[in-house]
């Protein structure tokens, strides 16, 4: 029983970190059609800035890990808005040729951090109440589990508040329903873009510090390692739906965990099974339209 | 007339120099290793046209029926692991295990290819994607240690027949390759010129038009994608040969993403922009990382050497430069650069964003 706990509360902490990279990969493709490759540099430069800030105030420190996710989220911001101003606007409506500009992206970056930081792991500690553990009717959790959940709950919290209440999120809203009727509305629809680029950059970042605490490291491969699932996860919950991508997190994420431990390390494989099975009975994923 | 002559007369002359280069002393100094008839240029030789087969199969998924595939590395890798496995384990010689490994490649191309294209666009290069991740997760944790891991797979040379195996032999290779690639460029002509070719075409362009002429886009998709898939099974087999094993990368991701780059490097919708992207990628890799230790760069401060030792990041730079700046590719410069000649400068005709017809050139 503690076992299974454990795993369950493991896994929504990694289905928090798969969240903060799908949420911006599901709204980007929701509002603009564009399959962004280069999510997963966004959480590897905010992961990598994170770990260089937190090893220069002290990695055990609390104000260390709070500066290292803030920097880590403006990181990804930048680096997002940036990538949508001057590359992917460019190629306006040009879904397939957006989607290449964005592989090549994440081809150069990630090159480029193995010149910068090595290819080989970093090891990362936090403030050492995350490194202990909580007992939880009997399981022992890692603490930084609850970090991210927290985090990402948080972040889902804003996204949705912001989506709702103002009025960017409501053109991004009517944006992802039909952007063609708000373009001839008279609305620049582009600001938007490159709004929900840097939203998405936002979150990437974020999840690429907590990631770093998850897993304990940080490498130029962990972005493009997280952004498969982060795929799979959107294809799951529907593409364009921030509640599905939500869901489908967790529901991989947890099940990625129980199939590690109780079907002999085949947790990759169950993903992509519950894929296949999903596309083969709802092609348009959980919470998808149509 | 003269059309007609460099059609056909030209694959001709190439096909005759490129058989007769192990038999010859030349020497390209910066971009082979060394004269043509060693052996390191023979296998950096063949390696690229390897890659240009591979390339073409691309070519026919995304070029021709407009499928952006991200899992095409899963049928390669599946070519050389598999070959590789049956041998050693069923002790089969290396012609009846190729002929097994083409028909298991058949049935799992067909199987993940009519699940993959439930969906189109973006959502099938996702669900492509997800598919080839599976299976490089499988070769790396190596169950039931059959495929080696990280480490890779040895060629089990004892069921290769001798005049495939040493490094004395790697013309031999090379001609495998060299042939390999001719039968791929006509399988794949064949294929973009039947029906189903014309067909898939027409679907890339417009599916709904094509259904409302009462054919079936489905059946037609998948017949290409399971013939693009078996040409890549038998390249990953030569490519098992001529590496003499296989490696986890041979099924990762990044493999699917540089057939990606070769062929828009080259010109999308061109075969010999495919077979040219292929060619320039592999010496240019090759290349870029031997450049990379050179005193020239090493010598650099690190704002320039860190970037310019990384051979991906600049094909990777390259790559978004075309895309941004030169649609068409190479295939497309050539015909941007032949009708300013002919039209000297009035009104050069700019080749479409991503089909550059192979029948214009």
């Amino acid at each position: 029983m503690s076992t299974a706990l454990l795993l369950l509360i493991t896994g929504i902490g990694l289905g928090a970190i798969y969240f903060l990279v799908a949420s911006g990969l599901s709204l980007i493709y929701g509002l603009m059609g564009v399959l962004n490759f280069a999510h997963g540099v966004f959480l590897s430069l905010g992961a990598f800035l994170g770990y260089e800030v937190a090893t220069r105030m002290g990695t055990s420190t609390w104000g260390g890990f709070a500066v290292s996710l803030l920097v880590g989220a403006l990181a990804g911001a930048v680096f997002a808005a940036l990538t949508e101003r001057f590359l992917v606007q460019r190629l306006y409506e040009r879904h397939i040729e957006q989607v290449l500009v964005t592989v090549g992206l994440a081809l150069a970056t990630v090159a480029l951090f193995d010149g910068i930081w090595g290819t080989d792991p970093r090891f990362i500690t936090g403030p050492g109440w995350m490194e202990t553990t909580t007992r939880v009717a009997g399981a022992n959790v890692p603490n930084d589990r609850f970090v991210a959940i927290i985090v990402a709950a948080l972040v889902l919290l804003a996204i949705v508040l912001f989506l709702r209440r103002t009025r960017y999120g409501m053109i991004i809203r009517a944006g992802v329903e039909n952007r063609s009727m708000v373009t001839a509305l008279g609305i620049d629809v582009r600001n938007a873009f490159t709004l929900v680029f840097t939203i998405g950059g936002a979150a990437a970042g974020l999840g690429g510090v907590l990631a770093s605490h998850y897993f304990g490291y940080v490498s130029p491969l962990l972005g493009q390692t997280l952004l498969i699932f982060a795929f799979i996860v959107t294809v799951i919950g529907g593409l364009g739906s921030l509640l599905g991508a939500a869901v489908a997190s967790v529901v991989v994420a947890v099940l990625q965990q129980f199939a590690n431990y109780y079907l002999w390390g085949t947790g990759d494989l169950a993903v992509v099974v519950l894929l296949a099975v999903v596309l083969l009975t709802r092609p348009s994923g959980l919470l998808g339209r149509k | 007339m003269r059309a007609t002559l460099t059609r056909y007369a030209l694959p001709v002359v190439l096909v005759v120099l490129l058989t007769g280069l192990p038999l010859l002393d030349l020497s390209l100094p910066g971009v082979l290793p060394g004269p043509t008839y060693t052996p390191g240029s023979l296998h950096l030789m063949a390696l690229a046209m390897v890659m240009a087969a591979l390339a073409l199969s691309y070519h026919l998924l995304f070029g021709v029926a407009g499928l952006l595939s991200f899992g095409h590395a899963l049928y390669f890798g599946f070519g050389a692991y598999a070959l590789g496995i049956l041998m050693r384990e069923l002790e089969l010689g290396l012609v009846p295990a190729a002929l097994l490994v083409l028909a298991a490649g058949v049935a799992l191309a067909t199987l993940l290819g009519a699940v993959s294209l439930r969906v189109t666009g973006i959502p099938f290069a996702m669900v492509t994607l997800a598919f080839a991740q599976a299976g490089s997760v499988l070769v790396r944790r190596d169950p039931g240690r059959v495929t080696g891991g990280e480490e890779g797979l040895r060629l089990p040379t004892e069921h290769v027949p001798d005049w495939l195996v040493g490094v004395a032999d790697t013309r031999n290779v090379y001609w495998l390759a060299l042939a390999a690639l001719v039968f791929t460029f006509a399988v794949v002509t064949w294929v973009q010129h039947s029906r189903a070719g014309h067909v898939a075409e027409a679907v890339r362009e417009n599916e709904l038009r094509v259904r409302v002429l009462g054919m079936r886009p489905f059946l037609v998709k998948l017949a290409i994608f399971v013939a693009a898939s078996v040409i890549a099974v038998g390249m990953g087999m030569v490519h098992l040969i001529l590496n003499s094993g296989a490696v986890p990368h041979a099924v990762s991701a990044d493999l699917t993403i540089s057939l990606l780059l070769m062929v828009v490097l080259g010109g999308v919708g061109s075969r010999w922009g495919a077979v040219l992207g292929a060619v320039v990628y592999v010496l240019l890799s090759q290349r870029l990382a031997v450049l990379a230790q050179s005193p020239a760069i090493s010598d650099l401060p690190p704002v320039l050497r860190i970037p310019l030792s990384e051979p991906l990041f600049i094909l990777g730079a390259i790559f978004v430069l075309v895309v941004l700046f030169l649609p068409g590719g190479l295939a497309g410069l050539g015909v941007r650069l032949r009708g300013a000649r002919r039209t000297r400068g009035a009104q050069a005709p700019t080749p479409g964003s991503l089909v550059a017809e192979d029948e214009t050139t």
